[in-house]
């Protein structure tokens, strides 16, 4: 929780009792030391300005700046993957920021050809969603076969098939070492620590400068967050939390009070992001991709996946980016002429707004009639057609622009316009604007407009 | 350092509605399904009730529609040419209720308009070959809703329908329909939180008891605008639980017809891109994601369109419901 102005002015010379013979001496360049910590509070002005702070103050002003959940970073050539540092418990509250890295596991035990398969399948995969190129962040490979150097070159196998991050599965100091070094110039995570086995792998993560995660058993919090405590004392502050839950209600449960001891209780020793793995939890693909999908609306920093299919991947890498779009930003379409099913020069022309749910709707019906069309996508700065037009961003004028910018009147040889029927009012004066159309009132919802097209045009 | 998990309380409730009626209770139903009843947010158990688990909806069609996905066809086979088969696959393949979406011109092959006649005699037969309480869905232009819905509400007196789609510019026939026969209504506005009160306000007003009213904020399939009906249902949920006695209604969603008529699912191999994978896989994963994803959010009765997504949409169920104990 951020300190208020009046918390920190308590912390600087003029809020002690008895003030400090410096208070309110101006050198920070402020005024008062009230003003000074007005300015603190709203991250305009620096600590360091102030020369007379006590130690044990300036420690307490820098833990509460620091983010409830701490951002963590894997790179891997040149890339990085930044998870952590969210703000809310519901994105409309204000949005997510870091949408959760997606892996998917291999183990070193299932032999070279298989570890290399999987890694360069994950490596090229990529799908287009609206534009937009997605694909996965990375692989986690598990340390099974109980050879160092089997690992090692396991580790190796997957950094020459693709760019992608790395997650070390392994609680042997031998064979980490062995695959850190394989993966030299990445910045991978440590998968994981425990009770047992933490001052060990502490040591490895501190001297490669890498984060490690962190496992508690069975969603026992409490000894999660003794254990990072005892670990970050130890001098490694990168850390990722596995709360040990596995299925769908306990993980729900387990990723909630993280997220609520971080954000509303500000407990540092769980203020990291979250590891998990849904395939351990589910009896099938499709219940592991349920499960990955609650992760991604619900918390996690990392979801290590064990089967890949392009079908799974693609589902989720959509549901990953819907769910962190910003919610204060509706999406909007690149205004301009889209073509649906190869239309030739006879195939209706149909106007539209830039609002993407708008588009989305008019383009889907188009796509599941089966017939081609243009789809002309006009710049109503992101509304949808009912709110643009009552805006004024969606009338004749707009209507026309869009018709005369695009390529609309060399691609068909007729000269019909089809307008959303929520703006039939603007027929007449279309006409004016665009001599030589003919304008048709099509359907007010997306759903009518098969039916309209079978029976219109 | 002793952790205590947070529980958050809620003054607020969410209301229970009862679908369906048994014999004693006036129909001929052999069984009903409560919904709704929740204290605290989707799942989290530890902190407040969920006396319910949501409900699974199978929607079928009084004929075969004409513009369903080749998947769907394939999966129910010849259940998809006559209403009371399909409504027994349903009830095979885990139905906790039935959908029986009355299909327009749109939906049908011979690009016919349904009579008042056929709605009801589909009806009557779907109800003489199932127990499970029923959903009776028009074809969603308004006109043609009304007049079929009101002889349906009239032809299944008594036996707690939920009519639908009850909106802005239908609601007072629908909910007089519901009034008169002893029904409930699926009240839909488009994504807004504040549309979505104003439509339970109207019905109230109307003197519909709010015990037999379902909300329904509309649903975005999966990549086309899951998240903004996601988030108005979280929004609307958590007013609930904070008092807003306006938002406390259970809430119905419609991932099935979503997510069935996008492309993912009604395009197969060749049409699409290579990325895009197997396609039963995909249209499956795609209705089940679209689904828990809302579950999430507070969805409390979720229709489905294929036998495989209500498998799995049901075992998820199941799971959540099991809370910190679901195991594999
Ligand atoms: S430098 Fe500013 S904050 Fe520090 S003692 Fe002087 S006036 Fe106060």
């Amino acid at each position: 929780m951020p300190l208020s102005g009046l918390d920190i002015y308590k912390l600087l010379p003029g809020g002690q009792k008895p003030p400090h013979p410096k208070a309110n001496c101006k050198e920070c360049g402020f005024p008062t030391c009230l003003a000074f910590a007005m300015k603190l509070a709203a991250k305009q002005a620096e600590l360091s300005a102030c020369k007379y702070v006590s130690p044990e103050a300036a420690a307490r002003l820098s833990d509460a700046a620091a983010p409830p959940i701490r951002l963590i970073t894997l790179s891997a050539n040149g890339h990085k993957l930044e998870v952590g540092n969210e703000t809310v418990l519901h994105r409309h509250e204000k949005t997510f920021y870091h949408p959760p890295g997606l892996f998917v596991r291999v183990n070193d035990g299932d032999g070279l050809e298989r570890v290399r398969a999987v890694a360069e399948q994950v490596s090229r995969y990529v799908v287009d969603y609206v534009g937009m190129p997605l694909s996965l962040d990375g692989l986690a490979v598990a340390y099974t076969s109980g050879d160092p150097e089997q690992y090692a070159e396991a580790v190796a196998a997957v950094c020459k098939a693709g760019k992608k991050m790395l997650i070390l599965m392994a609680q042997d100091v031998a064979a980490l070492r062995a695959a850190l070094a394989a993966a030299a110039g990445r910045t991978p995570l440590i998968y994981a620590a425990t009770a047992d086995n933490w001052q060990a792998l502490a040591e490895v993560a501190k001297a490669a400068r890498v984060p490690l995660a962190v496992r508690a058993p069975d969603g026992n919090l409490e000894a999660l967050a003794n254990l990072t405590a005892q670990i970050a004392a130890a001098g490694v502050e990168d850390l990722v939390l596995d709360p040990g839950a596995r299925g769908f209600g306990d993980s729900l449960l387990a990723l909630t009070a993280i997220r609520r001891l971080a954000l509303k209780q500000n407990l540092r020793s769980l203020g990291y992001p979250v590891i998990t793995f849904p395939g351990e939890g589910a009896s099938n693909s499709c219940q592991e991709a349920a499960l990955a999908g609650q992760h991604i609306a619900k918390y996690a920093g990392y979801i290590v996946l064990d089967h890949f299919t392009p079908a799974t991947a693609y589902a989720l890498l959509v549901l990953r980016t819907n769910i962190y779009t910003d919610p204060q930003k509706p999406i909007q379409v690149e205004p301009g002429l889209y073509p649906i099913h190869n239309p030739g020069p006879d195939a209706p022309l149909m106007v539209t707004t830039n609002f993407s749910i708008t588009y989305f709707s008019v383009r889907n019906e188009l796509e599941s009639s089966g017939r081609p069309g243009w789809l002309l996508v006009a710049d109503a700065e992101g509304m949808s057609v009912l709110t643009a037009w009552a805006a004024g961003k969606f009338d004749a004028e707009r209507i026309a622009k869009a018709v005369k910018e695009s390529s609309a009147a060399s691609k068909v040889a007729h000269r019909r316009l089809i307008i959303p029927g929520h703006v039939a009012v603007l027929m007449g004066e279309l006409e004016e604007e665009l001599p030589g159309w003919t304008i048709h009132v099509g359907p007010r919802e997306a759903v009518d407009l098969p039916g309209f097209l079978k029976a219109a045009w | 350092m002793p952790v205590t998990i947070p529980q958050t309380k809620y003054a607020g409730k969410v209301r229970e509605v009862t679908i369906g009626a048994t014999r004693a209770e006036g129909g001929t139903r052999s069984r009903t399904v409560t919904v709704g009843g929740e204290t605290t947010l989707p799942f989290l158990l530890h902190e407040g009730e969920m006396p319910h688990p949501p409900a699974v909806a199978v929607e079928i069609c009084d004929r075969r529609p004409a513009d369903w996905s080749p998947l769907l066809y394939e999966a129910w086979g010849e259940a998809v040419n006559d209403p009371a088969t399909w409504a027994r696959a349903a009830e095979a393949a885990g139905a906790d209720l039935v959908l029986l979406h009355l299909t327009g011109p749109v939906q049908r092959a011979d690009g016919s308009t349904p009579t008042a006649q056929e709605a009801r005699q589909a009806v009557r037969r779907v109800l003489e070959a199932t127990g499970l309480p029923l959903l009776v869905f028009g074809p969603g232009i308004a006109d043609l809703d009304n007049e079929l819905l009101v002889a349906v509400a009239e032809e299944a007196a008594g036996e707690r329908l939920v009519l639908g789609v009850c909106e802005d510019k239908n609601y007072r026939t629908l909910v007089a329909a519901a009034l008169a026969h002893g029904h409930l209504v699926d009240g839909r506005t488009p994504m807004d939180v504040n549309l979505a009160k104003q439509l339970m306000i109207l019905i109230r007003d109307m003197g519909l008891p709010l015990e037999r009213v379902l909300m329904d904020p509309s649903t975005g399939a999966l990549g086309y605008g899951i998240e903004y009906g996601y988030s108005v249902m979280e929004r609307l949920r958590l007013a609930a639980l904070n008092g807003d006695a306006m938002t406390q209604q259970p809430m119905l969603v419609t991932p099935g017809e979503e997510a069935w008529r996008l492309k993912e699912a009604k395009v197969g191999d060749g049409g699409v891109p290579a990325a895009w994978g197997d396609w039963a896989e995909r249209a499956i994963t795609w209705e089940v994601l679209t689904a828990t994803t809302l579950l999430h959010a507070g969805a409390d009765v979720v229709c489905l369109r294929h036998p495989a997504s209500v498998a799995e949409v049901k075992a998820v169920i199941a799971r959540l419901m099991a809370g910190g104990k679901d195991g594999k």
